[in-house]
Parts: structure tokens; sequence; C-alpha cells
């Protein structure tokens, strides 16, 4: 019998946040365990807690829209693929899914996003990693170069993430996280904390080359790579403020380069 | 053209001014905006009880070479285009409660 088979649930630590997600199917907690390697953190009490309810695998495509909507206080995900509710004043949810571990990623990811937009952070579509103990975050749209650039990291840099970033505003400014979240590079961030030191705007180009960026450029390129998916006009407004509020806080630069491992040279 | 037209911010949009941009994104859509200078001015005026052509004459006129005639038309173009996309109030009489509507908070501090 596995560790997660002797327990009804695996406790998902993403962010120095705990979601512990209960199940009676032992495989799937194993499923899940193997997904969040890295991430498996358990806790006397955990932040938010869901309820699994599987379904048979027939039902629904991830290649659905994903709506995400608030109704008397509580927020409604759905998705081809699956159906969540989480009440986050009582901090517990409900998902129904297949056993699979993407629909539930997709439900994380969407929690994340809602948690951090309370308190000013952010997932985006970025690149990470953490070098002489400074984060540094890498944004762009696919194809922009975020996995290239995780592949070129020194020997001394952790990635924290090939695809999808994490940034919370703490006490003493703006923080990255590593996360599992990954993409092309197929494997989890590590899960490593640091100040953010600076957000690079990725572009392709005939040559390595930083530049400075005026303010509004920078918001505007740190709003196209924020994930947020809930349709909700105050959550909606407070992520755009807090946008502007990180770029007026960190500094945010263009970052042109070639696929080569000299581009490091000018992360600083 | 109506000179007793008064403009309001729309309630379920959020604003900042940053980088000397005025930007502003719709709750409602995520729709981002980025206004010019005059637009700027319009939108920052906009608190729904005076009047455009007040407006115009105050914060235009008084700065920029420009007849009031012309300027208040530019204006009200303006003012048009803003509330088609669901930014701006375009209204015959005055929106008194637009006055209490903060849409431009002031910086937040850390905690």
């Amino acid at each position: 019998m596995t560790a997660a088979a002797a327990r009804s649930r695996t406790d998902i630590c993403i962010g120095d946040i705990t979601v512990a997600v209960h199940s009676s199917n032992a495989a799937f907690l194993q499923l899940l365990e193997d997904r969040y390697a890295g991430f498996l953190q358990h806790a006397a009490a955990p932040d938010y807690q869901f309820e699994v309810e599987l379904t048979p695998p027939s039902e629904g495509s991830p290649d659905d829209d994903v709506s995400v909507y608030r109704r008397n206080g509580r927020w409604l995900l759905e998705r081809g693929d699956f159906r969540a509710e989480w009440d986050p004043a009582a901090r517990q949810g409900r998902i129904r899914q297949s056993a699979n571990p993407y629909s539930i990623d997709s439900m994380l990811r969407i929690v994340h996003t809602l948690v951090l937009a309370r308190e000013g952070g952010f997932l985006m579509h970025a690149a990470s990693a953490v070098r002489n103990g400074r984060a540094f975050v890498f944004a762009g749209v696919s194809g922009a170069g975020k996995t290239t650039l995780a592949r070129l990291a020194p020997a001394d840099a952790d990635v924290l993430s090939d695809e999808i970033s994490y940034v919370r505003k703490e006490a003493g400014g703006y923080y990255a996280y590593g996360t599992p979240f990954a993409g092309e590079l197929a494997r989890s961030g590590e899960n490593l904390r640091a100040p953010l030191e600076a957000i690079y705007l990725l572009a392709q180009g005939a040559e390595n080359r930083v530049e400075t960026m005026g303010k509004a450029d920078a918001a505007r390129g740190i709003l196209a790579n924020i994930l947020f998916f809930a349709e909700d006009v105050e959550m909606v407004q407070a992520v755009f403020l807090s946008a502007l509020e990180l770029v007026e806080r960190v500094p945010v630069r263009r970052l042109t380069f070639l696929p080569d491992i000299r581009i490091w040279e000018l992360i600083h | 053209m109506n000179a007793n037209r008064y403009i309001a911010r729309a309630a379920d949009v959020a604003a900042r001014m940053i980088g000397g941009e005025m930007m502003i994104m719709s709750g409602a859509d995520s729709s981002l905006y980025s206004l010019n200078e005059t637009a700027s001015i319009l939108w920052q005026a906009a608190d729904g009880v005076t009047p455009l052509a007040q407006i115009v004459e105050r914060h235009i006129c008084a700065d920029y070479a420009v007849d009031p005639a012309t300027a208040l038309r530019d204006a009200e173009e303006l003012a048009q285009d803003l509330a088609r996309h669901g930014i701006l109030l375009l209204a015959d009489a005055p929106v008194p409660d637009a006055t209490l509507r903060d849409t431009v908070p002031p910086a937040r501090e850390s905690p």
C-alpha cells in the first residue's frame, strides 16, 4: 500500500499556499503525488480543501473554453472536462472530473490566480529562475522563447518554471516561487522562493539585447502575460491595478535574444 | 450639438496614470485602453456634474490655442467614442453619483 492509499488526501503546496485534495480513490491520489512530486507538503491546517468526485473518463473535453464566475459568494469553475465549486470564505470546494491530472491542474491554476488577485500577485505566462538568490521572470506568449531560455539557464541558476511563473506580493516586496506548471520542458520547476529582481519581456531577434522600457509599455506587456480567467468586474479591476503597481516597483525590461547561452550574461 | 452635456467615468472600469499615459481597463471584458493627452484631460474631469462645455473651457481652451467651438466639437466626438467603448458615460443631464466613484485610487501601501 502506498502512502497515498493510506491517506484520503494529498496536500499540494505551491507558492506557500497549500491545497488539500481529498479523494477516496487511492490510485487518483497516487497520480497526483506523481504529478506534483516536489510540491507535496502535508499541512496540519491546509489553506484550502477540495473534495474530488471522480466521473467516467468520457465526460467533456479539456479543449473547451473555461468559465470562471462568482455566484452567491462561491466561485464556479467550468470546462468541458471538469466542474468545480469553491467557497473562498469557507476555504472549501468540490471538483467533479475524471481520474486525470490535467483537470485538477487547471483548477489549481485558476484557484491560485483568484487567491493571488486578492493580495496583488499573479500567475504569468513566463519562465523564471533564481540566480544568486534573486529571481528573474521572463514573460512572453507561446513561442517567445520561455522554454528556450530555461534550457539555456546556467548551472548556477535554479529554474522555477519554463511556462507559468508565480509572483506573490509580500511584506518585503515581490517574490517569485517555483511551480509544477511546466511547458515544453515537461519538468516541474524547483520548489524555491526568491525576491523578484526584474521582469524581462521576451522578444526574439538577431542579437542579444536588453532595453529599458517606459512604464506604460511595460504595463501593457505585463498585462498581456497575466493569467486570469474570472469574469468578474471587481477582480479584473484588482488585477489591473496590481499589475500597474508591480510595474512601478519592479524593473521591467525588454529582452531580445538569440537562442544562445550568452544571453544569461545580460541577466542581472 | 447640445452644449449642456455631461460626462462621467463608467463604474466598471479601473484607471490609473502610468508613465504619462492614462490606462483604463474595462472590468466587464478586460479590454485595455490608453488615452491620449486630450482624452486624459476629459477623463480626469469627468465628474458627471460639470458640463462638458465648461470642462473644455477650463481644461482645454485655457491650455491649448484652440477656439472654443472647435474644441467642444472635438471633445464631444471624443466623449462619444469613449462612450461607445463603455468607459465613459455621456448624458444630457448631470450624473451626480459619478462624483462618488473613485476609479483612480491612490497608490496602495505595501502591507
